[in-house]
């Protein structure tokens, strides 16, 4: 066990010292996030006065919605460094060390976990800025981050797993592109699901992404709903459970290829 | 412990029936530098990721450092060290940051991690480069340091995949010592795999050569080259002439066998060369085979290799891998000149 921690702790730390060396890119993936705020802010401020939306501010509404969308642009590209370190011969160097495999998927966990959770809160932070409230307080924004650190960790390990089965740059862009506005736009990240056609509220009741939002949502509310919050967050774990263990598994799969 | 590395009938096959090796056997003692030789696709590389674990073979047994790779691991693990043929160090951290994370992962402290990396850096001449990002280093410097993080944690068998494939002629003769001295003064136990016959020639106390998956010929390059006894004669035609004539044409000349006819390319043996090859260009011209270009060499382990493999290392490399990677080509004339040299020279 203190093997597993020690590896671990070491891999960790050599993710966060990359990421500690370039702070400019966690700034500049930053710009994405807020061109949508502000466009969609701007775009869809009259939605709230549809009757049934259920919110008087539509960027209270949305500052959710571009936390949890960037959780999953970001993470869904996890599996690029992945391929890097494939070709790079990284991987291979560790794997022939006696780091645990375990080890090695830890650290890209934590390390999404703490790019991510950093992000969330600039774009929290930049919301707030701008004129939107969190009535539920710290403990509120604090379940919205840890939701979108979830999301994130889930695009994260899938990413990697095409990574490690697939080994094609391309096929990471695809999932990006082919995910990212269906997740979005088919949850509650930016309309509120009674308003919704009848499909997509079907669908978005089955989106991790709407998962996210609606515990999110449910914790920064002026009177927050912490059955609510639990009922969402708990498959949302559950799911990153399984998509971690995907990612162990596809890297055992990938050592049987080579 | 015998052996440092034994390993018994490996037999790899890859999901798209490419057999990679076919029953190969191969030991390397305590101390010694074995050469694995052959062209690109000869299975040096697939035997190199079995005996680290990385990859579990279809069949066969191997123990390395007195451990089974199959059954533990763990243990191979922490006893090798292995400079790959793709690097692996972070291009953007430093020369000492990659040293001295190599050590944590291998359990040592954190003073002792440093201690090691000062004395690595020291030792491969790398202080000065020691505190730049590794994506500035040349290819010498950048092979320097891997074979560094493949020895931090002071292992008793060490693995070089192809060292110095893609360096300049400078670089490598740096590397070639280097490479000399760990054997020498670490008493290490080396696997060197290697494309580059005289390197092979040079560096490996025993060469196994091995050709499409199997081990075809194995001993020290003395001995291997002194079973083809005398000197080999090859002619290069100006185009490819009928095998029965130009076997035939050969057959004639006294004191010539071995005789191999390889497209344009003839080769045969003779204890004194420099004295047979008037016969030898007679006999062809009066077959009226017109030879381009003669030469005599001494025997050199392209010779060996042809003999086992039966075709000529340049042509193996082709055949197999299609374009040869960038870097001073790896085989055919320079490559059998200077291990001509090496011959030549008497060292051995």
């Amino acid at each position: 066990m203190s093997a597993l921690l020690a590896g671990t702790w070491w891999m960790t730390h050599r993710r966060l010292s990359a990421l500690a060396r370039k702070p400019a890119v966690l700034v500049l993936t930053l710009v994405q996030p807020m061109i949508w705020l502000f466009l969609f802010g701007q775009l869809f401020r009259k939605v709230v006065e549809l009757p049934g939306f259920g919110t008087g501010s539509y960027l209270d509404y949305l500052v959710p919605g571009v936390v949890v969308m960037n959780a999953v642009s970001l993470n869904s590209f996890a599996g690029m460094a992945t391929i890097d370190e494939i070709e790079r011969g990284t991987l291979n160097r560790f794997l022939v060390s006696p780091v645990r495999r375990s080890a090695i998927m830890n650290a890209g966990v934590v390390e999404q976990a703490v790019s991510t959770a950093f992000q969330s809160l600039v774009i929290i932070a930049l919301g707030w800025a701008a004129g939107a409230r969190y009535p539920g307080g710290a403990a509120g924004v604090a379940v919205l981050v840890a939701m979108s650190v979830l999301v994130g960790i889930v695009l994260a390990a899938l990413s990697n797993t095409l990574a490690l089965l697939v080994r094609d740059r391309n096929t990471i862009i695809g999932l990006n592109i082919m995910l990212l506005l269906p997740l979005t736009f088919l949850s509650s990240a930016f309309m509120a699901k009674d308003l919704m056609p009848g499909w997509m509220r079907d669908v978005a009741a089955g989106n991790p992404v709407s998962w996210a939002l609606d515990a999110g949502r449910a914790a920064l509310a002026a009177d927050p709903d912490w059955g609510s919050a639990a009922a969402h967050a708990a498959p949302l774990l559950a799911l990153t459970a399984v998509t971690v263990g995907l990612a162990v598994f596809s890297l055992r799969s990938y050592q049987k290829s080579q | 412990m015998a052996y440092a590395i034994e390993a018994e009938g490996l037999v790899k096959t890859y999901p798209d029936d490419v057999r990679a090796l076919d029953g190969l056997s191969v030991t390397v003692g305590p101390g010694e530098i074995l050469g694995l030789l052959g062209p690109n696709g000869a299975g040096k590389s697939t035997t190199v990721k079995i005996l680290t674990t990385l990859v579990r073979p279809d069949a066969g047994t191997a123990t390395v450092a007195g451990h089974d790779v199959l059954r533990r691991p763990d243990r191979v693990r922490r006893a090798i060290g292995v400079v790959p043929q793709r690097s692996g160090a972070d291009p953007d951290a430093s020369g000492r940051d990659n040293l001295v994370l190599q050590g944590r992962l291998y359990g040592l402290g954190g003073t002792a991690a440093r201690r090691r990396a000062a004395e690595l850096l020291e030792r491969f001449g790398l202080a000065e480069a020691a505190s730049r990002p590794v994506r500035t280093y040349s290819g010498g410097t950048q092979r320097r340091l891997d074979v560094a993080l493949g020895l931090v944690h002071r292992p008793e068998v060490l693995f070089l995949d192809e060292p110095t494939t893609g360096l300049d002629p400078e670089a490598r003769a740096s590397m070639w010592a280097e490479i000399a001295r760990l054997a020498g003064d670490d008493a290490l136990a080396i696997l060197l795999t290697t494309h580059y016959l005289d390197e092979a020639d040079r560096l490996a106390r025993r060469v196994a050569i091995v050709d499409r998956g199997r081990v075809v010929a194995e001993g020290t390059p003395d001995a291997l080259k002194g079973e083809l006894r005398g000197d080999a004669v090859h002619v290069e035609c100006a185009e490819a002439p009928a095998e029965p004539l130009a076997r035939e044409a050969l057959g004639r000349v006294p004191g010539v066998r071995d005789i191999v006819v390889d497209g344009p390319r003839l080769s045969v043996r003779a204890d004194d060369g420099a004295a047979a090859l008037p016969g030898v260009l007679a006999a062809l011209d009066q077959a009226g085979i017109l030879a381009a270009a003669a030469t005599v060499a001494r025997p050199s382990l392209d010779d060996v290799y042809l003999r086992y493999a039966g075709r000529r290392f340049a042509q193996a490399n082709q055949a197999d891998a299609g374009p040869l990677p960038a870097g001073p080509p790896p085989a055919g004339p320079s490559a059998e000149s200077s291990a001509r040299a090496a011959t030549g020279g008497g060292a051995r």
